[in-house]
């Protein structure tokens, strides 16, 4: 039976990873190798890493600390931020990384998902769509909007709307990261992951909000997600990787047993 | 003995990254070389055969870089070969994909679509999924019945001879061959360079197989 993924995600800013509520207040918590390669010897079943201020400082993606992940992880990990092209997308491949994030990128020029996915294969490209809820505005028929720029800009376009959009455009799996849950450890915005999951049939993994291993049983219950995404629940050291997958097989979830 | 004679290739066909492939091996300190080139494959003593994308661009890559000879000599003198993912599928007769490829044809079978009956089974599978031995294997030698591996595949393949079948794995309702094995030649569906210390392990008895099995 296909196990459902429990992924870790490592916003990365000068080597470090850091931890923000509602993509703001980051503060250091180590080594992104260091921390990498820990949560792979723990059993994690794949790794994110954002670069969060390389679009934001113009500059390209930490491409050596792409190199030393891959030296010293041997699952698939995915890399996000300061990415503006496909000679970006081949550089972070090339590194070692299994596949590519793209989020704000993706919306100004959604030909960006067709394009890696015709050079690379859509196994490679992922979407990250960070929706905000917004209630009874016939403008978004799914009462979520597209924000972008760590929420700091809206786009005036659906979440449904464009995961559908960039599923046609051969995006290989779409991350939901909620901006109303990012960070407050309450648990994954459910309705919404079921909803963009119900809709493609492309994985759907939930992001945002996990707090305690409950939540992700819930996601991959309730929300119908393929995989989740955690980040400050372990980063604080408060749960490890074996407790919280004990914690899932223990109510009934398919997770990876033996690594 | 010979530099050479120690050395493993593995082959590059255009058929993705083979990044992770390198680093791999090297995390495990065997002696690896990324190659296109007819005599270096010739000449390794052992060949690894990866790949992902399509069948038929696969097929079209190894006629263009005249390699489908090179294969077919080097798994009939008996160089222990072990295929991964698409390099998996295109050593059976054939594949459904791009609208029915001709494959090698070095194992009795062929490559079908996921046609999943409910719409909670995504295609492609993307994942860990675990792995029945049907036999050992010596290229699996220490990994635990029901071991979680990495994979990534919207086709999976079929083989006509039960005895082929090394290792089976369920996913959209059906049971497919994910490990095959005959004589020298060993291949997984799933990417043992992405499946983590198991994988490592697995790529540790590659690399002192002799090619019995």
């Amino acid at each position: 039976m296909l196990t459902k993924r429990i992924i870790p995600c490592l916003d990365v800013r000068n080597k470090k990873v850091t931890k923000g509520v509602k993509f703001q207040n980051n503060v250091v918590l180590g080594d992104a190798v260091e921390m990498a390669a820990k949560y792979y010897e723990d059993g994690c079943d794949e790794l994110v890493f954002y670069d969060i201020t390389a679009s934001a400082e113009r500059r390209p993606i930490d491409i050596e600390m792409v190199r030393a992940v891959a030296r010293a992880i041997h699952i698939p990990f995915a890399v996000g931020g300061g990415i503006s092209n496909l000679a970006d997308m081949s550089r972070v491949l090339l590194a070692g990384a299994e596949k590519i994030s793209v989020n704000s990128l993706a919306v100004v020029n959604p030909q960006i998902i067709a394009d890696g996915a015709k050079a690379f294969g859509s196994q490679c490209i992922v979407l990250g769509m960070d929706p905000v809820c917004v209630k009874d505005d016939p403008r978004f028929p799914s009462g979520y909007e597209i924000t972008t720029r760590g929420f700091r800009e809206r786009t005036g376009m659906d979440a449904l709307a464009w995961a559908r959009q960039a599923e046609d455009l051969g995006a290989g799996e779409i991350v939901v990261n909620s901006v109303d849950a990012d960070g407050m450890k309450t648990g994954y915005e459910l309705a919404l992951t079921r909803m963009i999951a119900e809709a493609v049939r492309i994985p759907v993994v939930a992001s945002g909000g996990a707090g305690k291993p409950s939540h992700l049983a819930e996601a991959f219950t309730l929300g119908k997600a393929d995989a989740a995404i955690i980040a400050g629940m372990i980063h604080t050291g408060e749960y490890t990787i074996p407790r919280i997958k004990q914690e899932l097989i223990a109510a009934g979830i398919p997770i990876r047993k033996k690594w | 003995m010979r530099k050479e004679a120690r050395m493993i290739a593995i082959v590059d066909y255009k058929a993705g990254n083979l990044t992770s492939v390198k680093l791999a091996f090297e995390a495990i300190g065997a002696e690896a070389v990324v190659t296109d080139c007819p005599e270096v494959i010739l000449q390794a003593d052992r060949v690894v055969f990866p790949g992902v994308g399509a069948a038929g661009a696969s097929m079209r890559h190894l006629s263009e870089l005249k390699l489908i000879d090179v294969l077919r000599t080097v798994v009939a003198k008996g160089t222990p070969f072990l295929g991964i993912c698409v390099g998996m599928q295109v050593l059976f007769d054939r594949s459904e994909e791009d609208g029915g490829t001709p494959t090698l044809g070095f194992i009795p079978g062929e490559v079908r679509l996921f046609k999943p009956s409910s719409s909670a089974d995504k295609v492609p599978q993307i994942g860990w999924n675990a792995v029945k031995f049907r036999r050992p294997h010596p290229v699996f030698a220490g990994v635990e019945d029901e071991t979680e591996f990495y994979f990534v595949h919207s086709y999976y393949p079929v083989a006509i001879n039960p005895v082929d079948s090394v290792g089976m794995t369920d996913y959209a309702g059906v049971e497919f061959t994910s490990i095959v094995g005959r004589d020298n030649l060993v291949a997984t569906q799933f990417h043992i360079e992405k499946s983590g210390r198991v994988g490592l392990k697995v790529f540790e008895n590659f690399s002192r197989w002799g090619g019995q099995c």
